[in-house]
């Protein structure tokens, strides 16, 4: 591997992340799967909403755009459709993805747009100091919810997946060399693929549902997760409430830009001698 | 090719304006009555290779398009009342991070759904004061069809000189209405160009003269490898919290504009020479005003006509010369005095300012002016 670091804006860190935080795990996952692959530094473009997830782009050394929160993907969107030739990678919290920006999260996912979403997953919103997310299991623990959340989360990857989206893939920042794997193989499928990376808030949601520190929030998530291989031989009792982990659908779609450049191959031949459009009608003269 | 005469729509002058003014890359979603530009748009990008896309919603075509033209690409995108309401947050990231996008707002009657099919200019305070924060914009208001043309040009222009979020602000009546347009020879048009850094070796995203400059601007993608933020940033495009650096970066985004207001500012003048009253207006309004100051002067009143052509940043120097002469402005608008309270403040009192408003979604006849005109005198 190249020097780790090479990857990072060195005179950009410290980051701001808590003692314990998952988020650096995750981003140290992106970036271990972007050097396993070789990719061309200057050819990647990555985008981020706003919370503490979302900070990690700034500390990479790609083009980075740190966006308007939930709006990472619409971003993404209008960067990979202009500029198709460019790698766009996606870093999202919870909330960012699925509350705020949910609408742009299942569309990116129906159009299959070449896009690598990493949803960093803390069950909570971090940055703005531990209210609940539509991620936050039921019953749980947050600053807005104070006699345990009323209501359900989302399955990000059972979301990704109706909504069309063609790589689908679930790790934690426990199981680190799958989260690597997974995000090396979403890099390289052509269409819109989702890596939910399940982390750790030690700070607000450890703490507020007395999980302990890191560690013991860690362990609390992994605890949650069963490899999806393993499950296939398991009992369903054994599986109840359990998240899947590993890679969870793989199948072949169009993809959005590639669709739109053959349209546009099909328009350009009809109109090879295209001179910036001939609309209106010709006035009379009398 | 010479030029070209046609008989066309507002809406699709706008949008070949925007063509010739090398438009690459458009993201809308409908709505009435702005939706012919989407639909002129999908059919005509794709032609020249450029790339149309209906987003889910207005805040994602916003978002797009500022993806867009952070690859380098000549981006825009039109709408009407409550799908601008939608684009307000991303309008300031676009001027904070300072990222050329032209929106075309072609004004419908509001608050709320309203009157969709109804012409109105209750937008012109939203087009400067949307987004939160003190942010610049510049905003082109065409009076004619043929002006949709020529200030779409114009607003890919000035919004990639001074990377700025820049609107064209029409209304239903502007939009939908035919005229003859005479479009330049397209060998004529001197292509709006963004003016980029020649190497990334020490490039700096955000340097430019603090007394108002304009930093270079690397496309996405071309080994420039720099960060772009909504957070206060500093010359690298880090974030920064240092009150010195914010203070900086707020007053350059505001004087890159203003200083150069003598540069972009525009309006159409008639008969203000020595006048007792004047009559300022834009938009469609201006129509059936420029009508009743006419019928008024024929019949020998000194009354003249100022049609603004550049709406934000204000005219001031334009309404102040008025005072020369004029003892009242008449500001006949269809909102309920939202230009006029501008004339006020510049005027600062030395004219009777006459708010003119009508919000009943119809235009104005130039009766009710004329009106307006006779009980001045
Ligand atoms: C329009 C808007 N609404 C609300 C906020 C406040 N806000 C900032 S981050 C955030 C939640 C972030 O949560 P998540 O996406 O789960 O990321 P985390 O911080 O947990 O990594 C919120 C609500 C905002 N910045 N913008």
């Amino acid at each position: 591997m190249a020097e780790f670091l090479d990857y990072f804006r060195k005179e950009r860190l410290p980051h701001i992340w808590c003692p314990g935080c998952g988020h650096g795990t995750v981003t140290g996952a992106l970036v271990r799967a972007i050097d396993r692959l070789g990719l061309d530094k200057n050819n990647i473009v990555l985008v981020s909403g706003i919370g503490c997830s979302s900070r990690a782009v700034g500390y990479l050394d790609f083009d980075t755009l740190h966006t308007a929160h939930g709006r990472a993907l619409a971003f993404a969107t209008g960067i990979k459709h202009a500029s198709p030739n460019l790698k766009v990678i996606v870093m999202t919290g919870d909330g960012d993805c699925t509350a705020i920006g949910g609408n742009h999260f299942i569309h990116a996912a129906r159009r299959n747009i070449d896009i690598t979403t990493i949803v960093m997953n803390n069950s909570i919103y971090g940055m703005t100091s531990g209210q609940y997310s539509p991620t936050t299991p039921h019953g749980m623990l947050a600053t807005t919810a104070p006699y345990g959340n009323v209501e359900y989360d989302f399955d990000v990857c059972g979301l990704a997946k109706a909504a069309g989206a063609s790589y689908v893939a679930r790790a934690t920042s426990y199981h680190v060399t799958l989260l690597i794997d997974l995000i090396e193989k979403a890099l390289q499928n052509k269409g819109f693929s989702v890596v939910e990376a399940l982390t750790q808030c030690p700070t607000y949601f450890g703490r507020k549902n007395k999980l302990g520190g890191a560690v013991e929030t860690l362990n609390w998530i992994k605890d949650r997760t069963v490899n999806v291989k393993a499950a296939a031989a398991l009992s369903p009792d054994k599986l109840e409430g359990k998240l899947l982990i590993g890679e969870l659908y793989s199948g072949q779609r169009p993809e959005y830009t590639a669709s739109y450049g053959e349209m546009t191959a099909k328009v350009q031949r009809t109109y090879n001698d295209y001179k910036g459009g001939n609309r209106g009608c010709e006035l009379n003269s009398d | 090719m010479a030029e070209t005469i046609k008989l066309m729509q507002g809406n699709e002058a706008c949008t070949m304006g925007a063509l010739a003014a090398g438009l690459q890359f458009y993201a809308g979603y409908p709505i009435t009555p702005s939706t012919e530009i989407a639909e002129m748009c999908s059919e005509e990008l794709p032609k020249g290779g450029g790339k149309f896309i209906q987003m889910e919603d207005e805040i994602g075509s916003i978002a797009a398009c500022i993806g867009a033209s952070l690859t380098g690409k000549k981006s825009m995108t039109a709408t009407s009342g409550p799908g601008f309401s939608l684009m307000q947050e991303c309008i300031g990231y676009a001027s904070l991070c300072e990222i050329p996008v032209v929106i075309v707002n072609c004004q419908r009657m509001g608050p709320s759904t309203g009157m969709p099919t109804s012409p109105a200019q209750g937008d012109v305070m939203q087009a400067r004061w949307g987004t939160h924060g003190d942010h610049s914009v510049i905003v082109l208001a065409p009076g004619n069809v043929k002006e949709c043309f020529e200030l779409t040009f114009k607003a890919f222009e000035l919004s990639e000189k001074y990377r700025v979020p820049t609107f064209v602000l029409t209304d239903e009546v502007i939009g939908h209405m035919r005229e003859k347009v005479v479009m330049p020879d397209p060998k004529s048009y001197k292509m709006p160009q963004r003016a980029q850094p020649s190497t990334p070796a020490g490039y700096k995203p955000f340097e430019a003269d603090p007394d108002g400059g304009v930093p270079l601007m690397a496309p996405f993608g071309k080994g420039y490898r720099w960060h772009c933020t909504g957070l206060f940033h500093d010359e690298t495009g880090g974030p920064t919290g240092k009150p010195a650096k914010a203070d900086a970066l707020l007053r350059r985004l505001d004087r890159k504009i203003t200083k150069n207001i003598d540069e972009f500012t525009d309006y159409f003048a008639e008969g203000l020479e020595g006048c007792d009253v004047a009559v300022v207006s834009f938009g469609s309004s201006a129509m059936a005003a420029l009508s009743a100051v006419r019928r008024a002067r024929k019949e020998g009143k000194r009354v003249g006509m100022l049609r603004l052509k550049t709406l934000w940043p204000f005219p001031d120097a334009a309404v102040r010369k008025l005072t020369a002469s004029a003892k009242k402005i008449i500001v006949p608008e269809m909102n309920l005095g939202q230009v006029a309270l501008e004339v006020e403040r510049v005027v600062h009192g030395s004219a009777e300012v006459v708010k003119l408003g009508k919000v009943n979604g119809e235009l104005f006849h130039p009766d009710e002016v004329y009106a307006a005109l006779k009980e001045a005198f």
